[in-house]
């Protein structure tokens, strides 16, 4: 596949989902080569008060280690960052995090809106979003902000989500650069590590 | 949602910081940003200038502003498993020294924080010989945690959370429901000294054995956690504890080598140095 508008400029990519999320993501991260030089930020919906397992879970089958950031750590190129439960990740100028306990943005702590739109108010047009299966309108906003900042825009294909309410509400919001499977995400990927060779 | 720029934020700062003193200029800048877009719309507001000029005119309207500009979510019991350290290995340490235990929550919100240690060292007996000040930037939120009431929907979380905290009892036994609302037990916080103080501007104002911060300074740049740490860091007795958010860290701060991990899971730390 070939895809246009990929350049060398870019500099995070942040990830969305919700329920039925899990294994897309699983598969991507099993796939993601090692020296993958961005950074990719995960922000997906997940138990409140299940503090433990979940960035464990991720972990097994990723390549790469996937971290739970502490609050105003610096954001590294190459790390696998997960937004941790009960906190909304926000991503700031500086290229560091800061979490929040504010209210939850629709039903959600963390909200997909919230580290989208931070991420898209700091990269700018370098930023890469990605939204996959969900079952709720979190992170369509976000990927509205990412479009009008000049960024790339990718949802899975609502054909082989779970649930498509989320990347189907992405799609009606913002203009969306790509529709892929979770194969052809996979193979964004690879064109990306490619170029930064 | 409408954008607001970073210079309307700071002059929004500046008047807010000439005329009452108080100082939002090294809050972390999204999540302030955010508030001030949610106030925006609260009120009406066509424009930072035009809150900044309501602000500078209105003092009344300023303590809403300050209500509702603080991030004001909390719960009975956050994070279980703190807790159950506390009451396992914490305050059986300070107990081996002290017949008293002075505790500070600083940044206490609508005082949930507060009841679940009042109910922690009561069931430990020994909430008479406990000594707690909770203090809050927020003169709104002080009187709605003295006042102990909460909702119905909240109250079904912090019983969860209790249930995972394994208390003694049943959570119920502290509250009753009145009105579709729930009032917590009053006489377990009745030694409780509630106070109005702001972290940034003020003071080191006593001592304690342990200070708990958690999820506080989140709202703050790395600049002004470094320098609220170093007021708590001098309001602990040597050997005391400072407890901050399971997501906070010591580590980019001055005072990091004045502390030892107490538990590294729930960022519980002991002072060993002056």
């Amino acid at each position: 596949m070939i895809f246009q508008g990929l350049h060398t400029k870019f500099k995070a990519i942040v990830i969305g989902g919700s329920a039925g999320s899990f294994q897309g993501i699983t598969r991507i991260l099993s796939r993601v080569p090692e020296d993958f030089p961005l950074p990719i930020i995960l922000c997906l919906h997940r138990l409140k008060h299940v503090r433990n397992g979940f960035m464990e879970a991720l972990s097994i089958k990723s390549i790469k280690n996937v971290v739970e950031p502490y609050d105003k750590e610096s954001i590294k190129p190459g790390k696998v960052y997960l937004a941790p439960a009960n906190y909304h990740l926000s991503i700031e100028l500086g290229h560091y995090f800061s979490l929040s306990t504010e209210e939850m943005v629709n039903n959600s702590r963390p909200s997909i809106d919230i580290t989208l739109e931070t991420g898209a108010y700091t990269y700018k047009n370098k930023l890469i979003g990605i939204l996959l299966s969900g079952a709720n309108k979190d992170g369509a906003m976000g990927m509205k902000n990412i479009k009008d900042s000049g960024g790339f825009t990718v949802v899975q294909d609502p054909r082989e989500c779970m649930i498509n309410t989320m990347p189907s509400a992405a799609l009606e919001m913002a203009e969306i650069d790509y529709t892929l499977s979770i194969d052809n995400i996979i193979e964004l990927f690879f064109e990306i590590h490619k170029l930064y060779k | 949602m409408q954008e607001i720029h970073i210079v309307d934020i700071r002059k929004l700062t500046e008047i807010i910081k000439s005329k009452y003193g108080y100082d939002f200029t090294n809050y972390a800048i999204s999540s302030l940003k955010r508030r001030i877009i949610r106030i925006l719309e609260l009120y009406k507001f066509k424009s930072v200038d035009a809150l900044g000029k309501r602000i500078s005119e209105d003092p009344v309207f300023f303590e809403e502003f300050i209500s509702e500009i603080t991030v004001n979510v909390t719960e009975m019991f956050r994070d279980p498993s703190f807790w159950r350290i506390l009451r396992d290995k914490i305050l059986p340490n300070i107990l081996l020294n002290n017949k008293r235990i002075r505790i500070w929550h600083a940044g206490c919100s609508s005082g949930e924080e507060v009841y679940s240690m009042a109910i922690l060292l009561k069931e430990m007996g020994i909430l008479e010989n406990s000594k707690i000040i909770a203090t809050d930037i927020d003169d709104q939120i002080l009187k709605r945690a003295k006042s102990g009431v909460y909702t119905v929907k909240n109250m079904e979380l912090n019983e969860k959370n209790y249930v995972r905290f394994r208390g003694e009892n049943e959570l119920n036994r502290y509250f009753k429901i009145k009105n579709g609302l729930t009032y917590m037990d009053k006489s377990l916080v009745k030694d409780v000294s509630y106070r109005k103080q702001d972290l940034v501007k003020g003071g080191v104002f006593n001592k304690f054995d342990i200070v708990l911060c958690r999820n506080v300074m989140i709202y703050f740049n790395q600049n002004l956690q470094n320098d609220v740490l170093k007021k708590l860091h001098e309001s602990i007795f040597k050997y005391g504890y400072l407890a901050i958010g399971s997501k906070e860290s010591l580590i980019w701060s001055e005072i990091a080598n004045k502390f030892i991990v107490a538990n590294n899971e729930e960022k519980i730390y002991k002072k060993i140095k002056e």
